[in-house]
């Protein structure tokens, strides 16, 4: 971790214009791409991108490693389909409740698993994560195996249809993009540097006074919500929460993001959730393989690659990413 | 004849007995587990998959070579042992000097592979493996009717464990092995080669891992996917029981095999997530585990 | 002066060969499990099945062009969705085939509604499908829930098992059977002693069993499927439950699950399949040639499902020389339904296939004369009287 942290302390007037040409890169793109993708999909690595972050967020600058996180993104999920299907609320307020309910939950959550350090915060989490997908499982609203299906994607603002997939796919984007730009603020941003500095020392951010505990719940918040925006955006897109989304897989999964795309870098969970989520849809008909090919791929950068891709690029431009 | 909740109390002691028994699996699982991590310091989340292989090369010895159960509870453990020496050799020595993070990366990465190599060869139906003549049959206790081999599981198991927390806590090996992972350095100046230490104790626990699959094997179906939702309920044993204690993942190992016995009993669909409630539980009021040292 | 008599030699092929008609192409999809719990009673012999149709059809020759994809919904309504969505949207698919695991086939009846496709289920359970959630897109082919418990629940009952403990899996299609089957077994004068409710996916069903043993029931009724209903019955052999006197009731088996368990295990246990390879002579032909394109396994009731389905929807293309999916689905309702599988039936307003049930027994080991050779039939339930009525189901297609 040591080297992944410790990364270039580039000028960061430097860095920060290459950050702004990146940015300004991807909103481009991303307002190009229906036409050469296929939305649905597009959709789907937006909402992953957006989760892989906001567990960076955790993981990366705060040094926090949560095996539950699938707990925020099901949960806002649920109720986001939930609302939108039985209380027929428009999409906007049915994100945002989700939204909410996974900032409470991760309020909740991360006041109780900040206590202990290491792998008995990781285990907390799990164990918590756990217990939502138990929750999820028995609860009668939530459908069981079957999910809550047929979601309405509604009128936005009771104006915008989003039964198109193109329109509903500007609509994630920006919502994407809100969501990535919140988090480079966080992380650059005087909050932020503490935040760094309890990852690095812990006792000595302790020394210098600060109330270390409250930086670390809040950071666990703000990555449990941002998850949960993307859980919920999620479920108007695909139009179903299903037990997937708080299965301890899906922890799993965003790990394998975050670590191919670079842990502890502002666009590497980008990256990564593109390359994952595109290679599960291109690889899908050979069934078992992905299985196999994700722990090779896991392997490969555990002991080759640990800065990921972003990080293996950040490394030869001497500028952190 | 009283009733307990309104379960007479023959119910509950067959359903305690059966959960005894599911206890044994728990208690060798973690006892594996908990010295790996423990003595270690490496989080093995392969142990699922290596339980999975124990039962298959039981499987594989009685189908291809015609070697039978009882040579098998001995050959399978050494076969999975040796690879993960392999495993060891390869993978974790090179990260030995990183954050724990990485290991379990690694490993989950590995249990992937390898879970996912066996469900593309065998399919996920189950293969079929047979009680050996032995110890077919059963016997009638009066409260319920105990299948012999059952019976057999709960006494191998914990013949093993008392074994390993024996050889590890009382003989000159186990205390050489506790020192080599508190001070590598100073060890390996009195003679003793360390990374080989490790590495055959890596074995030793895969191989234990390897033996509750065999054990397994005549009453569970032998399929790919046997460790899988199993790994993480034995990670939760080991944490309460605490990380680095022996005597901790036993004896929780069994308790939480009565736990969920009793909770079949009155509350069957939490019987999978119990010991998640009582492992947040434990870490909040007694961080270490039940048995552990300081955190 | 070559190149014009090139020309017309090719313009005078192209108006002989391939006959005047005009192509109609349709592109189907078989969606089902591929790797996980339901892989050997669906998977690829699906697809198998799928083709063997097309060509017994002869549907070149009678133009209609047919293309067959495949994928696997591993079981996951989030997958299977997708996927649907990806062939509808994407891929140009006209109907999707298959689909077992009834969340899956729900969410997969949703989204052939939305486009306006063809789904025609063979692999699912939820006699949801032609209830609650009927579509017009949709014709549910095979089995579901309530013929299951009314073939195997009113046959035991009938036969003397007038006590039932239930063993379910703890989700939707085990709460289903469990009810369908309660229904049954209480309308006939049986009685529930007890249910527990067991985790799905589940590995030890010991103490759910020995339950099941001290309620004292006549009957055992396995509500669940796959590696559970298999498990389940291993572990009551193993605690010597059938040998204390008490039957089990498998209420959702496929002969797959028979051949994991062998004979030994499975013998004596009653169950209902709406197809058995061995039943006539046009089902032993068609055993016969599938077995050879399937490693030499048998077709499940699964597989005879997609083909004959299949042949139905051909069918229906052939006679309106068109594949707009309003009109498919309309002549598919009105013609009856006739192949070498499940003999004569009909597709019902709610889009529920009927035909015939059939009640089997597993034979002992001694009876059977060598592998697949499983089932001994013990009573046919005619079609009229297999399936819940039309009127009971709910369906918002047939009120009014």
């Amino acid at each position: 971790m040591a080297s992944v942290r410790g990364q270039m302390a580039a000028a960061p007037a430097e860095a920060a214009s290459l950050h702004r040409a990146i940015f300004i890169g991807i909103a481009v793109f991303l307002a190009a791409a229906p036409f050469l993708l296929y939305p649905v999909f597009l959709m789907k690595v937006l909402c992953f991108a957006l989760f892989a972050c906001a567990f960076n967020l955790l993981l990366g600058y705060g040094g926090l490693l949560s095996f539950g996180h699938a707990a925020y993104l099901g949960t806002a999920s649920y109720i986001c389909a939930h609302t939108a299907k039985v209380w027929g609320v428009p999409p906007e307020v049915a994100i945002l409740l989700g939204t909410a309910s996974a900032a409470v939950l991760g309020l909740v959550f991360g006041s109780l698993a900040i206590r202990r350090q290491g792998i008995y915060f990781a285990m907390i989490t799990l164990a918590l994560a756990q217990m939502v997908f138990f929750f999820s499982l028995q609860a009668p609203f939530t459908g069981g195996e079957d999910g809550i299906q047929a979601v309405p994607r509604g009128r936005l603002f009771g104006l915008v249809d989003l039964s198109s997939d193109t329109t509903l796919y500007y609509v994630v984007a920006t919502i994407f993009l809100a969501g990535v730009l919140f988090i480079y603020r966080i992380i650059h941003s005087p909050f932020g540097q503490v935040l760094k500095a309890i990852r690095d020392n812990e006792p000595r951010a302790i020394s210098l006074g600060y109330a270390t505990n409250r930086y670390k719940l809040v950071v666990f918040t703000l990555s449990a919500t941002l998850a949960g925006l993307a859980g919920a955006t999620k479920g108007i897109v695909f139009q179903l929460a299903s037990l997937t989304d708080v299965h301890w897989t899906m922890s799993g999964e965003v790990v394998l993001m975050t670590l191919v795309g670079g842990m502890g870098t502002v666009f590497g969970p980008m990256v990564g959730a593109a390359v994952i989520v595109t290679m599960q849809n291109y690889l899908a008909h050979l069934g078992a393989w992905v299985t196999v090919i994700q722990g090779v791929i896991f392997v490969i950068c555990v002991m080759l690659f640990r800065e990921g891709i972003v990080g293996v690029l950040a490394k030869r431009l001497k500028r952190p990413l | 004849m009283f009733e307990l909740l309104g379960i007479p109390p023959q119910a509950l002691f067959g359903q305690l007995l059966l959960g005894l028994i599911n206890g044994s699996f728990y208690a060798i699982l973690s006892l594996g587990l908990a010295i790996i991590f423990g003595l270690l310091n490496i989080i093995n989340f392969t142990h699922g998959a290596q339980y999975m292989m124990g039962a298959f090369v039981a499987w594989m010895l009685l189908n291809y070579a015609g070697i039978g159960y009882w040579w098998a509870l001995l050959i399978a453990p050494l076969i999975v042992g040796a690879t993960g020496i392999v495993i060891d050799r390869l993978f974790l020595a090179r990260l030995r000097d990183l954050d724990h993070l990485y290991g379990l990366l690694l490993t989950f990465g590995l249990a992937l592979i390898i879970q996912g190599l066996f469900r593309n060869q065998y399919g996920v139906s189950g293969l079929p493996y047979s009680i050996p003549p032995e110890l077919a049959g059963g016997r009638n206790l009066g409260f319920m009717f105990l299948p012999n081999y059952r019976g057999w599981v709960v006494a191998a198991s914990l013949a093993v464990c008392l074994a390993t927390w024996f050889v590890i806590e009382k003989t000159r090996l186990g205390a050489y092995l506790r020192a080599a992972t508190e001070n590598p350095t100073l060890v390996q100046a009195f003679g003793i080669n360390v990374p080989r230490l490790i590495t055959l104790t890596y074995g030793f626990g895969v191989g234990l891992a390897a033996l509750a699959g065999v054990l397994a094997a005549p009453i569970y179906s032998v399929n790919p996917n046997m460790g899988a939702d199993l790994i993480i309920v034995v990670f939760a044993v080991v944490v309460i029981g605490g990380m680095g204690s022996i005597l901790g993942s036993i004896v929780t190992g069994f308790g939480l095999g009565l736990i969920e016995g009793l909770t079949k009993v009155f509350y069957p669909e939490a019987a999978a997530t119990v010991i998640f409630v009582v492992m947040v539980l434990v870490l909040l009021i007694k961080p270490a585990g039940l048995f552990g040292r300081a955190a | 002066m070559k190149t014009g008599r090139m020309l017309l030699a090719t313009a005078l092929v192209a108006l002989f060969a391939g006959g005047a008609e005009a192509q109609v192409s349709v592109k189907l999809g078989v969606l089902n499990d591929r790797s996980g719990v339901y892989a050997d009673l669906s998977g690829e012999g699906s697809v198998i099945a799928a083709r063997m149709a097309a060509e017994d059809f002869k549907a070149e020759e009678k133009g209609i062009k047919v293309e067959i994809v495949s994928a696997d919904h591993q079981n996951k309504p989030d997958i299977g969705s997708n996927i649907a969505r990806q062939w509808y949207d994407q891929d140009g698919v006209d109907v999707i085939l298959d689909v077992p695991t009834s969340s899956v086939a729900l969410a997969v009846n949703q989204i052939t509604r939305e486009k306006n496709k063809i789904f025609i289920n063979s692999g699912a359970a939820a006699s949801d499908l032609t209830g609650k959630q009927c579509s017009p897109n949709t014709i549910h082919w095979t089995y579901d829930t309530w013929a299951l418990a009314n073939g195997t629940g009113g046959a035991m009952v009938k036969a003397g098992g007038d006590s039932w403990f239930f063993l379910t899996a703890d989700y939707a299609f085990g709460h289903a059977l469990e009810r369908d089957t309660i229904a049954v077994v209480e309308k006939s004068g049986g009685k529930v002693l007890g249910t527990v409710r067991h985790p799905f996916p589940g590995s030890d069903f010991s103490s759910f069993l020995l339950q099941a043993q001290s309620s004292g029931a006549k009957v055992i009724g396995l509500a669940n499927a796959g590696g559970d209903t298999i498990n389940s019955i291993k572990q009551a052999a193993e605690f010597g439950i059938t040998q204390a006197g008490q039957n089990l009731a498998g209420l959702l088996v496929f002969i797959t699950d028979v051949h994991a368990l062998g004979l030994q295990t499975a013998q004596g246990l009653v169950l209902t399949e709406s197809f058995y390879w061995d039943l006539n002579d046009d089902t032993r032909a068609f055993a016969k040639r599938f077995a050879e394109r399937n490693g030499g396994k048998m077709p499940t009731m699964v597989h005879a499902g997609v083909y004959a389905g299949t042949l139905h929807y051909l069918k229906a293309v052939e006679a309106l020389k068109d594949k707009d999916p309003a009109k498919v689905m309309a002549k598919m309702k009105e013609m009856p339904t006739d192949d070498p599988l499940f003999g004569k039936g009909q597709v019902r307003a709610d889009g529920r296939k009927v035909h015939d049930m059939y009640l089997f027994e597993v034979k002992k080991p001694e009876e059977s004369k060598g592998p697949w050779d499983y089932y001994k039939l013990i009573a046919t339930i005619p079609a009229a009287e297999a399936f819940r009525p039309l009127e009971e189901g709910e369906c918002p297609l047939v009120k009014g």
